[in-house]
This record gives structure tokens, C-alpha cells and sequence, in this order.
């Protein structure tokens, strides 16, 4: 497992996919929906955090699929407490690991800490406690599931949910085009506390994801990875699609797939040319209702967006699509 | 007010010193704390006896109470002897915590000072902080003095970490009446504390080479089972508990039982308190021994698991038990002492009659002279009839 060290991983594309872990942390006999992202994003971030590692989870989605007494799909040593605490948690651990190594009563070296919770554990409710753990330098990795909504609950809004997608509590209406604010900032906000490492990552772009899991690990202090989790279920999107989905979100730059090390931005996946992002939204029920002022909207809004990440990260501007004029709606089109 | 703890002697001390001390001299691994009014110093002073380094642990200086004990459930995990501390606010913010730290069965110990609960806003004491937390599945002692502060956090963490027990422990002590009085207070040498009290042995930790899954989530087939079992786990706690304390006695001389007795030898009229209501209580009740009157006390020490069988002995021959409560359950029966004493009293067949005296809400001051008020009124009521479901003592309007 450990060939892959941090000096490699900066070649992660000259590896092949098998010469990646074939142990399993994170089992097969879960309950996750078909087409489950999220459970592909565990499996992946599982396979690179290695064996020696253990697991604080808050409530959401990949607890409730993967941990009804008195089965478990986790091979890894593994807690869940409850959903606004998991950075806390995980900094207890973290600190207990480190006092009980110093008494000697355990050895060295210590295992790996990962947090993981979903978007609204992390970006709503979790946002407090992760602040404080991400704060006082704990020797751990937090990963976010971001499936961009409380799917877990049955689909409502979070600080994390994409402009002008529905949910059950942002529902479109007569008044309302469906969520009516912009997708909060999380990696931003983990940047601001000044930690070595953070990343975007996602299942569809596996080898990208498991260099910065492995980074995040090495990296001593907190590190943080933001990870897209395409959600069928809540996105109203075919089952079939999640991978592509996720492929299609970097490709329209929705979701870059970036790394931030001590503060300075690196893209890591750089499309050479952006697609427009219709041809994200269009698959997805949940943008079905859109007419065109608001895909225009969110279209200007995806490339200034991006825009500012490249100088950020001082890359070179990719093709930027051509904003069409036609009267598209994704319903016409769908 | 760093140092070495006095050894084995008598020293005058703040409470709040000295439960820092008995933190210290039980080797607590892991503490998380968040500063809030009554509980800082002994916070405080635990910072300094670590930064010292003479304490060995780690202390986390949290963002929250909230968090305070979550961090406190993961350093209970990773297999680490665990302390927290806090107050008021800061148990209502833990509150979701309590209840999953018993659950999952952490034998975290932690000071309560208790202190009123907001609106209005009171830094002062009384007990509505930890009754409503009254169900939260911990072990509960209250405490009347600094010496029996320090001497049960000790005895906290060798009755949470039997594995028999496995559960979280609270040590209530009155927030600034007790927390920051100086007080006469003898210590332990830490031989004797380290032959008391051996280094904490987790049953189950978080650790790769045995990997285990702690907080899996219950459906209805197996909730009711998991919940049966803590139940059991507190319940027969009640013997652990007795246990740990003879074996204090043995070694400091001083005995406590889940609910003392004081004066009550012929006493037809009983007094119930809790905390350091108790002592002020005792003056009252000698004084009015003196005036020859058939009075005593009684003093609830364990609060979970409650003492059915002792409370129901200790009451024996009473014709009037005066239950002094200092939180009001409001809307309800009054005080929520009373309301299990008389649950707890029910079932006999010869009982004395109950009345509910709610005193020193938010800080007021309880005086000897409030008992004595109070003694006059219940006698009243016992004749006529209880003039309610409950009195709250020297309210003005």
C-alpha cells in the first residue's frame, strides 16, 4: 500500500488501476441506492487511507447504509457519535491516540484519523465543530461527502445545494425557481484556517482522488478534501450515469478538481476545453424546471467562478464554451 | 496556585482547586473543556497542572461544550481516561451528547457545578442544569462539601471504568457555594490513590489491529434490547458503587452512603436536600433538635441510580418528609426530587406524608432560618392539607 508514497504521488497518472489496493475497508452488503456515488467515493478514499487508520463518521447517508446493528461494512476501526460533531470527534481521537503513545501505553507509529460527513454535517450543522478541530491543528483528515443536499432525510436544502436545483424544502414554485442562493464556499472556508492541505476530489477521477487521500494522510495536521458525490436519488439523475456525472461536473467546470498545499492553488485536472454546462444540468431532474435566464445565470456564474480559480492557481485558460442564444429549457430538451 | 497537592494532610483550599487536584492524582489521560461560569477555575487550574507538566495528558481546548464532550468520547475511544467539566448552558449545550456518551457506554467523569439554567440569565446556583438532564443514563452523586467533592472524583473514575459498569459518572457540587469556597480539605498521598485507583484498562478501543464499529444505529427489532441492557448496567451499578465507597472508608474513614441520615433517630418530621443545601440544613436541624422538636435529615447523595430500597428504609417511622428541591419543573409537580420521592414512596403501605419545598432558585440564599420557615409552614399544611403541589420558598409578588 505504502509504495505510493508522498513523493510519487505526484505521478499518479503513470499508474495503473491495478496496481491499486485490491483490499476492501469499506464491504460490499450496504444498503446504498443504486448508482450510489457516495458509496463509490468511500470505497475509493477507504482503499487509500490504508489499514492503518481509524474512521469517525458523522450521521448521514454512508452511516445509515453501512452500520445497522448489529452488521458493519467497515473493516477499518470505526465511530459514529452523532451528525454536528465528527471533527470533534475525530480530534479526540486524535489527541487520545497521541497522550496514550506518549505513556507509552501504545506504539508508534500512531494510525491515520479520518473524519467524513456529509455536506449538511459539514457545511451546515458540522461547520462549527470542524472550524475548531481544523483550528487547533489536529494530525487529521476530514473528507466531506458532498451530495449536495440532506439526502438522507429525503432531499432538502443545504448551504451545499447548487443554485436553482429542487429539493423537497427548496421546491420550485410560482415564487420560487428551486434553491435561490449559490453553493457555499467549503474549501474556501477550509483554506481560510490557514491548514496544509486541501482538496477537491471525486470517484470519477479515482487516481486524482487517491493521490490527494494519500497526501492528506501524509500531510502532518489537518488536512481536508471535498469530495463530489453524485446522488441519483436526490439529483433525479438514471443510475447509470453517476460516473459520468461526476466526469461531466469537471468538465463544465462546476466542480474543478483542484489542491491546495499551504495556501497555493493547483488544478489538477485541467480540461482543455469547458463544456457548456447544460450538458451537466440536462441529465438531472432536479434542474428540469429551468428556463433559460437562469441557466444563463448559472453559466456566467460557473465561469466567473472558475475564472477566479485559475488565477488562483495561475493556470492557463481553457476554450470557454460559446453562450448560446437559443430559447433552450432542459425540459424542451429533455 | 500551582504545585504539588498536599499529601495525606490538612489544607485549606478552593474547591474547585481541589477537584483539579483530585484529576490530577487520578492520572486523567484526556481532558476537553469549554470555560463557562461557576466550573473555569477547575479548568483552569487543570491547564496550568498540565502545562506544567505535572500532569501528564492532553487537554483540548474545545470550541464548545458540545464539542468538549464529543472530543471527550473520542479520546474515551482511543482507550484514554477521560475528564470534563462544565455548568448550566454548557450541559443544555451537551445535552444530545449526554444521552450517546452513556449509550455507548464512555466512563467519562465529569464535574457538574451546578448552576440555573437561562432566561433570565444567572450565573448563580441551583439544580435545574442537571435535572433536566435528570434521564441522561450517567451515574449521578451529589456532593455537600469540598472534601466529599474531592474524595468522589476519585471514586468516579474507579466506579465508571468497573468494567461492569462502563458508564459515564457526574459529580454535582453547587456552582461558587461549593466551587469557590475555601474549605479545610485532606488529601490522599497518590501511592494510596495509585493503589486505589490502577490505570484504566479499556474493554474495547478504537485500534486497527481489532477493528470494531461503536455507534452502529438500532432498528426497532433491537433498539428496546440495547436500551434493557443499559438499564441493567446502571442499575446494578448501584452495588459497584457501594463497593467502591466501603473501600474509601477503608482506607480514609469517612463512609458515604446513597443517602445519608443525620439526626433522624425518632424524628416523626424529615427534611430531604441535596448538594450543599445539606449543610446548611444540619444547623437548622440542630437547632431545632434543641428546641425539642422530633426533626432530622436526610440527604439524597445518589442520584442515579436512585435508592428505592435506601430512601424507602430511611423514611421509616416519619410521619411528614419535607423534600427541598432547587429546580422547578414548571407546569408540572413542582420540584423533580420530590416527584421521584413520592414515586419511590408510593408503594408503601405506612408512609409519611410528602411536601415540596422549592428553595434558593438562581443563587438566592438559603439561611438556617429558611428551614425553620419552612418547618412551621409544612406543619401547618400536614394538618389542614397541603395548600398545593408544591411551595416555592420567599417568593415575593
Amino acid at each position: 500500500m505504502d509504495k505510493f508514497g508522498f513523493a510519487q504521488s505526484q505521478k499518479f497518472d503513470t499508474y495503473a488501476s491495478r496496481l491499486l489496493p485490491r483490499e476492501e475497508y469499506f464491504t460490499s452488503g450496504h444498503r446504498s441506492c443504486q448508482g450510489c456515488g457516495e458509496a463509490l467515493a468511500v470505497r475509493w478514499v477507504c482503499k487509500a487511507i490504508g489499514k492503518d487508520a481509524i474512521i469517525a463518521h458523522a450521521t448521514g447517508c454512508m452511516e445509515i447504509v453501512s452500520s445497522g446493528m448489529p452488521q458493519t461494512s467497515w473493516m477499518h476501526p470505526w465511530i459514529h457519535v452523532a451528525f454536528e460533531n465528527t471533527a470533534a470527534v475525530a480530534a479526540g481521537i486524535e489527541t487520545g491516540l497521541k497522550i496514550l503513545a506518549r505513556k507509552g501505553k501504545i506504539p508508534e507509529p500512531l494510525p491515520a484519523v479520518v473524519a467524513m460527513g456529509g455536506d449538511g454535517g459539514t457545511s451546515d450543522i458540522g461547520l462549527q465543530a470542524l472550524s475548531g478541530a481544523l483550528e487547533r491543528g489536529h494530525n487529521f483528515t476530514y473528507v466531506c461527502w458532498d451530495n449536495e443536499a440532506y439526502m438522507n432525510t429525503g432531499i432538502q436544502r443545504s448551504s451545499s445545494t447548487p443554485y436553482g436545483a429542487m429539493t423537497t424544502t427548496s421546491p420550485p414554485g410560482k415564487r420560487s425557481i428551486g434553491q435561490a442562493t449559490w453553493k457555499k464556499n467549503m474549501v474556501a472556508i477550509a483554506v481560510a484556517h490557514g491548514i496544509p492541505y486541501v482538496a477537491t476530489a471525486s470517484p470519477s477521477y479515482v487516481f486524482d482522488l487517491y493521490f490527494k487521500v494519500r497526501k492528506a494522510i501524509e500531510t502532518p495536521g489537518p488536512a481536508y478534501i471535498h469530495v463530489l458525490s453524485v446522488c441519483p436519488t436526490g439529483w433525479r439523475s438514471a443510475t447509470d450515469l453517476s460516473v459520468r456525472l461526476g466526469r461531466l461536473a469537471v468538465e463544465t467546470g462546476v466542480f474543478p478538481l483542484y489542491e491546495v498545499v499551504n495556501g497555493r492553488y493547483r488544478l489538477t485536472v485541467q480540461p482543455p476545453k469547458l463544456r457548456p454546462v447544460i450538458d451537466y444540468l440536462k441529465p438531472q431532474g432536479r434542474f428540469r424546471h429551468l428556463r433559460k435566464p437562469e441557466l444563463d445565470l448559472i453559466q456566467r456564474q460557473t465561469l466567473a467562478a472558475y475564472e477566479l480559480l485559475l488565477a488562483k492557481c495561475q493556470a492557463p485558460y481553457p476554450e470557454f464554451p460559446v453562450l448560446s442564444h437559443e430559447e433552450e429549457t432542459i425540459a424542451e430538451g429533455a | 496556585m500551582s504545585g504539588q497537592p498536599a499529601s495525606a494532610r490538612r489544607v485549606g483550599m478552593e474547591v474547585s482547586i481541589a477537584v483539579s487536584y483530585a484529576v490530577q492524582m487520578a492520572r486523567a489521560e484526556a481532558i476537553a473543556a469549554y470555560p463557562i461560569t461557576p466550573q473555569t477555575h477547575i479548568v483552569e487550574h487543570l491547564s496550568s497542572l498540565v502545562a506544567n507538566g505535572e500532569l501528564e495528558a492532553e487537554f483540548i481546548n474545545v470550541e464548545s461544550e458540545h464539542s468538549a464532550l464529543s472530543a471527550c468520547i473520542g479520546m474515551s475511544a482511543a482507550g484514554a481516561r477521560t475528564y470534563t467539566a462544565t455548568s448550566a448552558q454548557g450541559l443544555a449545550l451537551m445535552h444530545e451528547i449526554l444521552f450517546i456518551t452513556s449509550g455507548m457506554r464512555f466512563p467519562i467523569v465529569m464535574t457538574v457545578a451546578n448552576r440555573a439554567l437561562s432566561a433570565p440569565l444567572s450565573i448563580w446556583n441551583d439544580h435545574s442544569d442537571i435535572m433536566a438532564a435528570r434521564d441522561i443514563g450517567w451515574i449521578q452523586v451529589f456532593v455537600k462539601n469540598g472534601q466529599e467533592a474531592y474524595d468522589h472524583t476519585l471514586m468516579a473514575f474507579k466506579i465508571a471504568e468497573h468494567p461492569e459498569v462502563l458508564l459515564p459518572t457526574i459529580v454535582n457540587l453547587d456552582g461558587f457555594i461549593l466551587s469557590h469556597v475555601v474549605e479545610a480539605l485532606e488529601f490522599l498521598s497518590q501511592e494510596d490513590v495509585d493503589a486505589f485507583l490502577p490505570p484504566y484498562q479499556p474493554k474495547y478501543r478504537l485500534d486497527p489491529k481489532k477493528p470494531v464499529t461503536m455507534g452502529a444505529f438500532a432498528m426497532p427489532e433491537i433498539y428496546t434490547e440495547v436500551k434493557y441492557a443499559h438499564q441493567v448496567a446502571l442499575s446494578n451499578s448501584y452495588g459497584h458503587i457501594l463497593r467502591v465507597w466501603d473501600e474509601w472508608a477503608g482506607l480514609t474513614g469517612r463512609h458515604y452512603r446513597p443517602v445519608e441520615s443525620y439526626l433522624t433517630e425518632d424524628a416523626r418530621i424529615l427534611f430531604l436536600t441535596m448538594g450543599s443545601l445539606t449543610e446548611v440544613a444540619e444547623v437548622a436541624v440542630e437547632e431545632m433538635r434543641a428546641q425539642g422538636l422530633p426533626v432530622g435529615l436526610l440527604s439524597l447523595r445518589l442520584w442515579r441510580p436512585f435508592p428505592f430500597d435506601a430512601l424507602r428504609e430511611a423514611v421509616k417511622g416519619a410521619e411528614l418528609l419535607i423534600v427541598c428541591d432547587r429546580a422547578l419543573s414548571a407546569g408540572g409537580p413542582g420540584g423533580p426530587v420530590h416527584s421521584e420521592v413520592r414515586n419511590c414512596l408510593y408503594p408503601l403501605e405506612t408512609k409519611p406524608a410528602t411536601v415540596n419545598y422549592i428553595i434558593g432558585l438562581g443563587g438566592r440564599d438559603v439561611p438556617p432560618k429558611a428551614f425553620h420557615d419552612i418547618l412551621a409552614r409544612a406543619r401547618q399544611e400536614a394538618e389542614s392539607g397541603p395548600t398545593g403541589e408544591f411551595f416555592l420558598y420567599g417568593v415575593r409578588g
